[in-house]
């Protein structure tokens, strides 16, 4: 079915076109909360290893990793959201994604906890965050899903990793 | 039948970059009145091409602008008219002009210009006032038999061709509907298929050519002209051209046979028809070709924005990288059958080692080749300069000659890219600073004309290339003068002659009395020095009063591969480029000075070097502090020298060059990064930018700023 189709549907039926819209999220978890990023951004899941340091680099930019033969940096996303730190396990993960940061694609890390699970989403029912002041995180989240009884905050990743 | 053509563009495009360079190379060996008809018909076929191919794609501004260009060419070629300086001076322009339309071409922008139309009416000009002259020799010889001499442009002339081509005719890459387009341009046609010669199916070959065609034309082109259109398949067809009729500006029909079938034709033609409907085909025609254009105008819009580039590579490059992946995979079943081997003993252990070595062998062979793919001859960038040294040597009355050698000398395509700009400011600077108006020379006691000569040649891993002029030299004592004024050294500042000479390459220095359009204003020199560091390169100059100037450019071979000295600072391990350490030694703690501000300079012979704390700059706080004993790497840069504090140094070896910024962005500091041995990431200290990082000011001399102070006390 196409879009156009069933938009003329939905004018007789109740909204339900939930394929029109569907896109499929890689969510991950971080200090107890469910994060989710477009699937199609992911190039590959890694184990945690030590990684290159880059000198008077931020300190969310935990360093560079060679990504078969690509010097790619890595961003702990707990950091970057100035969360609390933990030590690293063997279930923390190197989410990597392609990103289009000032028109150019770059690869990039990031540090997550854990790898969660994927969801079919329909952007559609996508709601804002609450617009609760101007917190500094704020600008990197896309907006809030609710799948089954859980929240998942959906980000947006170009914002993250522009620094 | 559509083939998209807009992936062809890009090979167009190159080529006729190419084409333009010839025919600019070769226009600058012409002198007015000499006709050397080897350069000429040189010139003439680069430029033909360039018409055929932008006909062909579609490209109408440049086919038509190249046409005229070419009709000039053509005239001197068959002697018709002598060669003239402003001749020359119009093609190079018209050259300049196609090159910014195939730039239009590439950002897919209108090629018409002002410029091109204005360069167009001046051959038109010229050319009309030649087909004057012609024509008034014509008429002297006239005579009734040369029919096809008449004067084109005024006279309707009705032509008939039968155009058979041979069998083969597709296979050479022909394709008549292109041919039947070009005639169509010179005027009204009509064509009829032959469709007789065409075998059953049982015995037709689908990739011959059974048709032939007859056509009529009317046309005011000439009979070359029409010849023109069929010269690529005048070898693989049989063709005649017969005149039918003329119809003069009175509109009187000069007619011989109008009404008769002069040949045995096809019965069924009839020239009157095929006349009356020659405009209606025609109009068809045209429409198509719109058409196909804003066709291809739609395609060209959605690959344009890739920015691609090509390079073309010799033959026998690409075979010894076969060979050499041939190798590789036969080290590779070798090692592959030892690893399969049920046990394994002290035999298979040499074989092992063996075949390691050899394959080590076969990766250094593989990397040098692949390395040598990305060299060029020189000559990509030296072949600008007879251009540029003649425009400008016109430009400031001076007589000028350029030598060039070494221009086989390879290096590698994008130093290539960046280096010619810093030549073209170096040249320029040569012929207006250096070289002397025709007078003074004479007075000198020199010959007349200056001589700029460009060398370059190999020396390691470097490749040197040397501008010379002899000019007048450098004024030293006016750079310095210069110098002082500007404040970049004291009045009483001792400095050799050399030293001196190195203040021109410091920022807003310039000794030109008047700003002129071509240097003087002082943006120069440091930007070449800049241009020249940043590809990890040196400049420097070497002069003498009255004899000339000598600019030395030295450039590593390639920017992909790096020698380094691997070096620890704690945990971290980094890369020194080996081409900056001048040597590395042991900290003698009795000859540290501190100077204040936390600076420490060691005295090493009879030099102090400050002593930048590589920890410090790099924050890591798990590397060694202390200078006792420690180690320095004494590295230089831009003429500085500055000791780099380690923990420890490890292997020397050349490294991949990895970029940074690609992934991630410039760090202050660093200048790449590399993949070692065991896979983990290295990063490459950039020595100019830690000196910056550091903060260390640079002085207008060797040495540093409070290298004057320090000197008083100790």
């Amino acid at each position: 079915m196409t879009s156009q189709e069933s938009q003329q549907l939905n004018l007789v039926e109740e909204p339900s076109s939930e394929q029109a819209e569907c896109v499929q999220y890689l969510t991950f978890m971080m200090a107890e909360e469910e994060y989710g990023i477009e699937i199609l951004a992911v190039q590959e899941i890694r184990g945690w290893e030590p990684m290159t340091v880059i000198p008077n680099s931020p300190a969310f930019v935990k360093g560079v990793l060679n990504l078969r033969g690509t010097v790619v940096p890595v961003v702990d996303l707990r950091l970057r959201f100035q969360l609390s730190t933990v030590d690293y396990s063997e279930v923390t993960v190197v989410v990597i994604v392609k990103v289009c940061i000032e028109e150019a694609e770059k690869i990039m890390g990031i540090v997550v906890d854990a790898v969660s699970d994927v969801y079919n989403l329909d952007k559609g029912v996508v709601t804002r965050a609450p617009d609760v002041g101007e917190t500094t995180n704020k600008p990197f989240i896309e907006g809030l899903i609710q799948v089954s009884d859980k929240m998942v905050v959906l980000l947006d990743l170009e914002k993250i990793l522009d620094f | 039948m559509s083939i998209d053509l807009s992936q062809f563009y890009e090979v167009f495009i190159d080529e006729s970059y190419e084409g333009l360079e010839i025919m600019e190379s070769e226009l600058l060996h012409l002198e007015p009145g000499d006709v050397d008809s080897e350069i000429i018909n040189t010139i003439f076929r680069a430029a033909h091409s360039i018409k055929g191919g932008s006909g062909t794609f579609g490209f109408m501004a440049i086919a038509d602008f190249t046409h005229v260009v070419e009709t000039l060419l053509d005239q001197i070629r068959n002697g018709e008219r002598e060669l003239e300086s402003l001749h020359i001076d119009l093609l190079l322009k018209s050259i300049d002009c196609l090159r910014g339309m195939l730039n239009a071409i590439q950002n897919d922008e209108p090629q018409e210009s002002e410029e091109a139309e204005s360069l167009r009416q001046q051959f038109q000009t010229i050319l009309d006032g030649s087909t004057q002259k012609a024509s008034q020799m014509e008429e002297k010889v006239v005579d009734s038999a040369t029919v096809e001499q008449i004067e084109p442009g005024s006279v309707d002339s009705i032509w008939q061709i039968h155009f058979a081509p041979l069998p083969h005719l597709f296979r050479t890459g022909n394709e008549p509907l292109f041919i039947f387009e070009d005639l169509a341009a010179l005027g009204d046609v009509t064509i009829t298929a032959e469709l007789d010669s065409i075998p059953g199916l049982s015995e037709l070959h689908p990739e011959d050519s059974y048709l032939s065609w007859l056509i009529g034309l009317d046309t005011k082109a000439d009979e070359s002209a029409i010849k023109e259109v069929f010269e690529w398949v005048e070898d693989d067809a049989t063709i005649s051209y017969k005149l039918i009729a003329q119809i003069d500006d009175l509109n009187q029909l000069n007619a011989e046979d109008y009404e008769q079938d002069p040949e045995p034709l096809d019965s069924n033609s009839n020239v009157e028809p095929m006349v009356a409907s020659a405009q209606a085909e025609k109009s068809s025609k045209s429409e198509i070709s719109v058409k196909t254009m804003t066709k291809s105008k739609l395609t060209d819009g959605a690959s344009a924005k890739v920015d691609s580039s090509s390079i073309r590579v010799g033959t026998d490059k690409v075979d010894s990288l076969i060979n050499m992946v041939g190798e590789l995979v036969i080290t590779q079943a070798m090692l592959n059958e030892l690893g399969e081997a049920e046990e394994f003993n002290q035999e298979k252990l040499l074989a092992l080692r063996e075949g390691l070595a050899q394959l080590s062998h076969n990766t250094r062979d593989l990397q040098e080749s692949v390395m040598r793919i990305r060299m060029l001859p020189i000559n990509f960038v030296f072949s600008r300069f007879p251009r540029l040294v003649r425009d400008i040597s016109q430009k400031l009355d001076k007589k000028v000659e350029i030598k060039m050698l070494g221009e086989q000398t390879e290096l590698d395509k994008t130093v290539m890219e960046k280096l010619s700009d810093p030549m073209v400011h170096l040249v320029r600077n040569s012929l207006d600073h250096g070289l002397e108006p025709p007078e003074e020379r004479i007075a000198a006691g020199k010959n007349e004309i200056g001589t700029v000569t460009l060398n370059a040649y190999h020396q390691g891993g470097n490749i040197i290339i040397e501008i010379i002029d002899d000019g007048r030299g450098l004024n030293t004592s006016k750079i310095r003068d210069k110098a002082v004024t500007n404040g970049l050294i004291h009045a009483d500042d001792e400095l050799s002659d050399s030293e001196i000479n190195e203040l021109i390459f410091q920022p807003g220095f310039s000794t030109a009395d008047e700003v002129s359009d071509l240097s003087g204003r002082g943006v120069g020199m440091d930007v070449v020095k800049r241009n020249i560091n940043a590809l990890n390169g040196t400049v420097d100059v070497d002069s003498s009063p009255g004899k000339g100037s000598t600019f030395t450019i030295r450039l590593p071979l390639t920017l992909a591969i790096l020698d380094g000295q691997l070096v620890t600072l704690g945990s971290n391990v980094y890369i020194i480029p080996l081409v900056s350490i001048v040597e590395s030694l042991q900290i003698e703690m009795n000859k540290v000075n501190s100077v204040g501000g936390g600076l420490d300079v060691l005295r090493l012979r009879d030099e102090y070097i400050p002593i930048l704390r590589l920890y410090e700059l790099f924050n890591h706080h798990d590397a060694q502090k202390k200078l006792d004993n420690g180690l320095l790497v004494v590295v230089e840069s831009d003429n500085e020298k500055v000791g780099l504090l380690v923990d420890d140094l490890l292997a020397q070896q050349q490294f991949v060059i990895k970029s940074l910024e690609a992934n991630y962005k410039k760090v202050d500091g660093i200048s790449g990064a590399t993949i070692l041995g065991d896979g983990s990431v290295s990063l490459i200290v950039d020595i100019s930018g830690l000196i910056q990082l550091a903060g260390l000011k640079k002085a207008g001399r060797q040495g540093l700023d409070f290298n004057k102070p320090l000197s008083e006390a100790v």
